[in-house]
Order: structure tokens, then C-alpha cells, then sequence
């Protein structure tokens, strides 16, 4: 299963809930506000950095460029352009986005 | 002529109240008012340096905030408990800012005419 967060962690619980009901092994996409979750400064409170560790993390490109934190994202998050995502849509059975 | 404050607490491009509040801004500035601009929350985003938006066919609006000097608005105020928060530093801010704690904040906030919310 594909997870796909678009909110700010600290405006919404979109990521907080994303990450109480997935299961180990899962992907995660952050979109969007949601990226700003997987700066390595806020990694530890967003709790992205513990999901790093149980969950395969990737954040859009352009997203994180747009947001002025290309370079600053915590360990483990990978990076996919669009064509990623959509590479992550087509191999993950289901996806929740988690609005 | 009245003191106006924007308070920003969104952050950049995932909605659109980072660029209404810098256009209302600039007409405020335009009528010659006292304006001042706070960021708390995730509004701190909005001065993050090194902002790309190529990649998501957004106009980059950043580089607005470095102009506002040009308008005489001079007066960005940003909240520490926010910054903080979000592992944040002034270092990390595209421009020169205060920064206040939250009872300064609070006490900058009560002595406005107007208060407008973004």
C-alpha cells in the first residue's frame, strides 16, 4: 500500500494519523505541505524520522525545491520526481491519500 | 494613518494565503498605513531561503518579501516558540527580521487598529 500525506504536520493530523495506521514495510509519499514533515529539522517531531526506520519514505522533487529545502531533508527520504510517483502509484496495489 | 497588521500562518504554495496576504500587503503599503508582518506557525515557512518552484509551475513569491523594503514596509516580526518548533533558525530566513516571543507577540498584536489573517 501506497500512503500519500499532502498536509503540514503541524497544521493538520493527516500525517499523525497516516502514521498510527500503517503497516511496517509500507510506502509513504509526501506531497506538497507535507514534505516539510521530512526536514531533518523537523524529522524528530514530525515523526518521520522513526518512520524512516519501518516505512519506504519518498518526497516530490519539486515540492521540497519549491519550499527552499533541497539538501535539508532527514536520512532515509528518498527524493522522486513526478514520473516516480507515478512509478510508486503503478506498483503499490492501493494508495490512501490521506487529505 | 493606522497601524495594520498581517499575521501569516500558513505555509508557502500547498495553499494560496502566503500570496493574498504579500498582494494585500503591498496595497496597504500603497496607502501609506503602518503595516507590520508576522509569521507564527507554519507562516515561518513562508521566509525559508533557497525557495525553487520550477518544478511545480508556481510563481516563486519569496523574493517579494527582500522587495518590501522598497515599499517602506520594514517591520517582519517572527515568532521564536515557531521557528523553534520547527527546528528553525534566523539563518535560515531569506530576510532580516525580529524575532519576539510569544508575550511580546501578543503585546505588539493588542496595540494594532486593524488585524488581518492569512
Amino acid at each position: 500500500m501506497l500512503h500519500i500525506v499532502n498536509k503540514s504536520h503541524t497544521e493538520r493530523n493527516a500525517l499523525s494519523s497516516c502514521l498510527r495506521l500503517a503497516q511496517d514495510g509500507q510506502a509513504l509519499l509526501l506531497v506538497e505541505d507535507g514534505v516539510l514533515a521530512a526536514t531533518a529539522a523537523a524529522a524528530a517531531a514530525s515523526g518521520i524520522a522513526a518512520a524512516t526506520r519501518r516505512l519506504k519514505v519518498y518526497a516530490l522533487q519539486g515540492d521540497v525545491a519549491a519550499r527552499g529545502m533541497t539538501g535539508r531533508l532527514a536520512d532515509g527520504v528518498t527524493l522522486v520526481d513526478y514520473a516516480g510517483f507515478v512509478d510508486l502509484v503503478v506498483e503499490h496495489p492501493n494508495n490512501q491519500s490521506w487529505l | 494613518m493606522k497601524k495594520f497588521m498581517f499575521v501569516n500562518r500558513k505555509a508557502p504554495y500547498g495553499t494560496i494565503y502566503a500570496l493574498e496576504s504579500l498582494e494585500v500587503v503591498l496595497i496597504a503599503a500603497t496607502f501609506d498605513q503602518d503595516v507590520s508582518l508576522v509569521f507564527l506557525d507554519d507562516g515561518v515557512y513562508e521566509l525559508i531561503k533557497g525557495q525553487d518552484t520550477q518544478g511545480i509551475g508556481i510563481k516563486n513569491h519569496s523574493k517579494t518579501y527582500r522587495a518590501l523594503e522598497g515599499y517602506d514596509v520594514e517591520k517582519l516580526y517572527v515568532e521564536r516558540e515557531s521557528m523553534a518548533a520547527r527546528g528553525l533558525t534566523e539563518d535560515d530566513l531569506l530576510v532580516d527580521v525580529k524575532v519576539l516571543g510569544s508575550a511580546e507577540m501578543a503585546a505588539l498584536m493588542a496595540e494594532q487598529d486593524v488585524v488581518l489573517s492569512f
